[in-house]
């Protein structure tokens, strides 16, 4: 920890234009090498220099983020070490996703709080009369996150992930009691059982990390619009699901409209409805659907709320728009249940067919529940209600989680290659500690004790 | 009624296999030496299992010998069977194992002993340590004896208010009956030491013309044994085979019937026994649905009918013991020659040591083996060369001797004792060590062979062989590395080809064709011969060093990052009261263990990486001011 490679994310999340992503350590220069595409080789780049170029997925290829990055060799640094920066826009995904990266990369671990300063410090950056303010931040910031991180690792991951850890303690106990104990009458370890334990759980941790995209779905708020015709009671619904929802609202000052944006959530799951400023203009007679102001809210959306009056038949407009929502995630709500209805269902499943209907009468505040169901199925494909989903959603974790995947998947390589169960061991025991650092376990002696008490060894 | 009985550099109390390391080391390294035992027939006694190495023990071992000792030459005189384990497995987990003629065994350490330069091998049982301004200089013994010393190190095994247990029969005792030693563990009480009891226990042994082997399972050594000492080259030792059979539903029955005497249950034993040997009782109360436990019949000697009934650890009543001997398949007729026991005694809580062994609270006083909570021979001889070492060091003015985590299962074990302290009798195991792929049995040599010359405990000639067998290695490594085979060789291929390998279709390196998992040096060799003199010992570090390359550079990163952390020394007059902002939970165990590094605080338990970062904030300010200051 003295003089490893550590990375954070090094402005306030969710202020400023951009975002910084700073590398400290040994390793900083290389480490953003291999993730950095640019015209010039910064590993022989000179120090202070800035670089123009995108974060790449190394593994997959996929052009991530348009960055600046700039290089400062040590001494000449914050805190005296290699340091890379990474400038990206701002906006939590994109500088997480860039950060994860990072993280993924071998010898670089999340920084510590405060210890990039702690670092100037030691390096001597710092004068000597600021070392017990040094201190106090440290202290501060560490007790932070350790209530933050408390925080993140809900009951339900942490479940699961002691589960899981428990599953790698016990095989690795047995790997070690057939080489601690070889004369012992226990179950003989072979490569191939070491294999068929380890698949198991890398499935899981693939699962876990499935849900790390719903699980910032859920953070952040599924992208919605609600569209419709003129009073077919798109500000009906906004308000209904507002007030039910005691929904939080940001004000942006400064323009025009009072709000662009508004959290909702529905079936405890969080939307964020786009151009809600638009819907409560009531006075915009000449309102088309679907093009021209909503268009780019449409364009951005991962769900479409379409209100139908159904007590209407079916405008062109609207088969218009509905033609061109092949493939998006829809639901039509067929409002206005309380009148007699003129809309056929099928008609509508035929012009679009991924969407979910919903007879509703917002005015009598009917069908909401059939509302949250049609939502949480099209993004869980309906298994919310059936099984216990849990959600990884913090870039630490996200990154120990793939750690911890690597290396039992080294395992299993190592097991097909026909590597002795001890050197096997190495990668799985790493897997073990990785998944004990999501919970701030520390490895300690529980190897010893799970030994012993799994097995009966004796003089 | 006491009388000056002469001058030492330095005492050791007790001649087990501690304070024969201890004493030995110290007077080889130029040291007037004195070892005090209660009683002299006990030097090097083997009071349970008669053999010595296993998988971590073994390695230690390994080590003792790489540093000078004496515990690998001698079993390599006297071992009756030996045995590599775990040949199936990585070359990290190889272990040598003997078993001993542990009469021959004692013997013989005892006359090395006394052929010594320097060292006085007398008998005499300490009762108290003379402190002095706070420090250790000297011992007076029961008969009234003062011995005085410049350092004084105590290993007393489990004689220290020894008790011994055997079903409802309780009484003082050493182990095998020997007197214990009750006054010293007074006196230590009386030094304000914190004294832990522990509790240890032996099978019974049984008359071998008694056992029918027809009915267990032969146990032989292996053909051509290897050796535990770098020295030993050749060995015409007769070996002698173990025999396995195991316990049955009727032995589980005679045990439950009998549970209610077993002091185990019954409250009588106190003392907190070690998890990896329990006793029989033990093993069939917590493990009730194992059907059958193994049991080794195990020859003590060559010239005794002896043997040890290993698996069968005891405190069971004598009557039942052998009810539940004869309940084994070929022991329906055993004659038991000793009754098992369990025995309890003191221990110091280890934290109260440095990692030189020296007690914190007395400088001047070393303890090792036992009394340190650790259990079995090796893991007291480890202990025991390196308090010799530092006792002598300090004697001679010199700097002490750590070894390092990732040098050897010496630090690794001092580390875990002297940093977390231990709960029970602390066994040595492959899987305490986080390198153990740097710690391997075959290279403890190029580990510490050189600490082993430095200090003096490893002659020059030994040294030169040593630095001779490095050079071929390496040489012989980039020979392969600038060997071309080519597929044109058709030796090559049919080697390849028998070898179950992909033939090849262009020019390689020998050195990657070595890389193949499931090629071996020997395969290698018969293609492209070294012209260099290689032993076989040498062909097979080649082949580790270059076939787990790159899981040893592994190791070898986080040594390497850890080495950082080990080198920050933590000055020893810091006062963590001082130190704003640590974790009231962090600044106790702090000052209680006084870690010499910040890599050693590291592992305290309950010290969180904050903590560690607010102590290097300090450890700044306070290097920063002391220099200031000039």
């Amino acid at each position: 920890m003295l003089q490893d490679t550590i990375a954070a994310i090094s402005t306030a999340v969710g202020e400023g234009g951009i975002a910084l992503i700073r590398v400290s350590g040994p390793d900083a220069v290389k480490t953003v090498h291999q993730l950095f595409r640019t015209k010039a080789d910064i590993r022989t780049a000179p120090s202070h220099t800035v670089h123009y170029g995108h974060i790449f997925d190394p593994r997959s290829g996929e052009k991530i983020e348009e960055v600046l990055v700039t290089i400062m060799i040590g001494p000449r640094s914050f805190t005296a070490e290699d340091v890379v920066e990474i400038s990206t826009h701002g906006g939590v995904i994109s500088v997480k996703k860039v950060l994860d990266l990072v993280l993924q990369q071998e010898g670089v671990r999340l920084a510590e709080p405060g210890e990039f300063t702690r670092r100037a410090f030691v390096n001597g950056r710092i004068d000597l009369a600021q070392a017990e303010a040094v201190m106090d931040l440290i202290r501060s910031k560490s007790d932070k996150a350790f209530s933050i991180a408390l925080k993140q690792v809900d009951g339900k991951l942490s479940r699961l992930i002691r589960e899981l850890r428990q599953t790698v303690i016990e095989l690795l106990a047995h790997i070690e009691v057939n080489i601690d104990y070889p004369e012992h009458d226990v179950e003989e370890m072979t490569n191939l059982y070491i294999k068929e334990q380890c698949f198991p759980l890398i499935e899981e941790i693939q699962r876990l990390l499935k849900t790390a995209s719903e699980g910032k779905i859920l953070r952040e708020g599924i992208t919605t619009v609600i569209v419709g015709r003129p009073n077919v009671g798109k500000s009906s619904l906004l308000n209904a699901l507002a007030q039910d929802n005691r929904a939080i609202v940001t004000d942006i000052p400064g323009t025009t409209r009072d709000v662009i944006e508004e959290f909702v959530t529905v079936g405890g799951i969080p939307l964020k409805l786009l151009d809600t400023a638009g819907l409560r203009e009531t006075a915009d007679v000449v309102e088309r659907i679907g093009v021209e102001r909503s268009r780019g809210a449409l364009q951005e959306a991962d769900l479409i709320l379409l209100v139908l009056n159904q007590a209407e038949p079916l405008h062109e407009d609207e088969r218009e728009l509905m033609e061109s929502l092949h493939g998006r995630q829809v639901v039509v709500i067929m409002n206005k249940t309380d009148l007699p209805g003129q809309l056929d269902p099928e008609e509508i499943s035929r012009l679009v067919p991924s969407a979910a209907l919903v007879k509703m009468s917002v005015l009598q505040e009917q069908g909401q529940e059939q509302l949250e169901k049609a939502i949480s199925e099209l993004f869980f494909s309906g298994q919310l209600e059936t099984t216990d989903h849990t959600y990884v959603s913090n870039a630490r974790h996200i990154a120990l989680l793939k750690q911890a995947m690597q290396s039992l998947e080294d395992a299993v390589d190592a097991t097909e290659s026909g590597i002795p169960i001890d050197i096997i061991q190495i990668d799985v025991r790493t897997a073990w500690e990785r998944l004990g650092e999501i919970l701030g376990d520390s490895a300690g002696d529980s190897l010893i004790d799970q030994i012993f008490s799994q097995f009966c060894l004796g003089k | 009624m006491s009388y000056d009985a002469g001058q030492f550099d330095v005492i050791v109390v007790g001649a087990g296999h501690a304070g024969a390391e201890a004493a030995l080391a110290a007077a080889r390294m130029g040291c007037e030496t004195l070892l005090l035992t209660i009683n002299l027939d006990m030097v090097a006694f083997m009071p349970c299992n008669p053999s010595i190495g296993g998988p971590a023990k073994g390695h230690v071992v390994r080590e003792i010998d790489a540093l000078g000792g004496e515990m690998g030459r001698n079993i390599d005189k006297t071992f009756i069977q030996m045995r590599m384990l775990n040949t199936g497995k990585g070359p990290a987990v190889h272990a040598l194992r003997a078993q001993a003629d542990k009469f021959l065994y004692q013997h013989t350490l005892k006359q090395t002993i006394e052929e010594t330069p320097g060292l006085t091998l007398r008998q005499g049982m300490v009762e108290e340590l003379i402190v002095e301004d706070g420090a250790c200089t000297g011992v007076i013994t029961k008969t009234g004896a003062v011995y005085r010393g410049r350092a004084v190190v105590v290993t007393t095994g489990t004689y220290l208010r020894g008790k011994v247990i055997m079903g409802e029969l309780i009484y003082e005792s050493g182990p095998n009956n020997q007197q214990p030693s009750i006054k010293l563990s007074e006196c230590l009480r009386g030094l304000g030491f914190e004294l832990a009891r522990f509790k240890t226990g032996t099978p019974p042994r049984v008359h071998g013309d008694t056992i029918d082997f027809d009915k267990t399972e032969i146990q032989p050594g292996d053909p051509q044994p290897k050796f535990f000492s770098y020295e030993t080259e050749f060995s015409d030792n007769e070996q002698l085979p173990c025999w396995l059979t195991y316990t049955t539903e009727q032995t589980h029955q005679i045990i439950n019937d009998n549970l209610h005497r077993a002091p185990m249950f019954s409250g009588a034993i106190e003392g907190t026994g070690p998890r990896y040997c329990p006793s029989i009782e033990d093993k069939i109360v917590r493990f009730a649905d194992k059907p059958k436990h193994q049991i080794f019949l195990e020859p003590e000697g060559k010239n005794t009918s002896e043997y040890y009934v290993q698996g069968l650890s005891t405190s069971m009543p004598e009557d039942v013991q052998l009810d539940i001997l004869r309940s084994i398949p070929g022991m329906e007729k055993v004659e038991m020659m000793r009754t098992g026991y369990a025995i309890e005694y003191d221990a110091v809580v280890p934290t109260q040591l440095w990692p030189t062994l020296e007690t914190k609270r007395v400088p001047g006083l070393f303890t090792a083996g036992q009394i340190n909570g650790t259990s079995g021979y090796e893991e007291a001889a480890g202990q025991g060369i390196i308090a010799g070492i530092n006792a002598a060091r300090k004697v001679l003015g010199k700097e002490p001797v750590i070894i390092d985590r990732s040098q050897g299962y010496i630090g690794v074990m001092i580390d875990d004792l002297v940093t977390k302290g231990t709960n029970d009798p602390y066994r040595l195991l492959t899987s305490r060590a986080e390198y153990r792929l740097l710690l391997r049995h075959d290279n403890a040599d190029m580990r510490l062979t050189p600490i082993g010359h430095e200090i003096g405990l490893i002659s020059e000639a030994r040294y030169e062989r040593f630095l001779q067998k490095k050079d071929l290695v390496e040489q012989e490594v980039k020979r392969l590395k600038a060997e071309r085979v080519r597929p044109e060789d058709e030796n090559a291929q049919a080697m390849l080809a028998e070898g179950g390998s992909s033939p090849l279709s262009q020019v390689i390196d020998a050195l990657s064709l070595l890389r193949r998992p499931e090629l071996s040096y020997a395969q290698v060799e018969r293609v492209c011969p070294s012209p260099l003199p290689l032993t076989e010992e040498m062909k097979e570090q080649v082949e580790i060093q270059i076939k787990y390359a790159g899981y040893i550079e592994k190791q070898l990163i986080q040594v390497e990052r850890m080495g950082k952390m080990e080198k920050k020394k933590i000055p020893d007059d810091i006062e963590y009261q001082d130190v704003h902002n640590l974790s009231s939970e962090s600044r106790q165990k702090l000052s209680e263990i006084r870690p010499l590094s910040i890599g050693q605080a590291s592992r305290i338990a309950g010290v969180t990486p904050a903590d560690i970062s607010i102590l290097l904030v300090y450890l700044e300010h306070y290097n920063r001011v002391v220099a200031a200051r000039g």
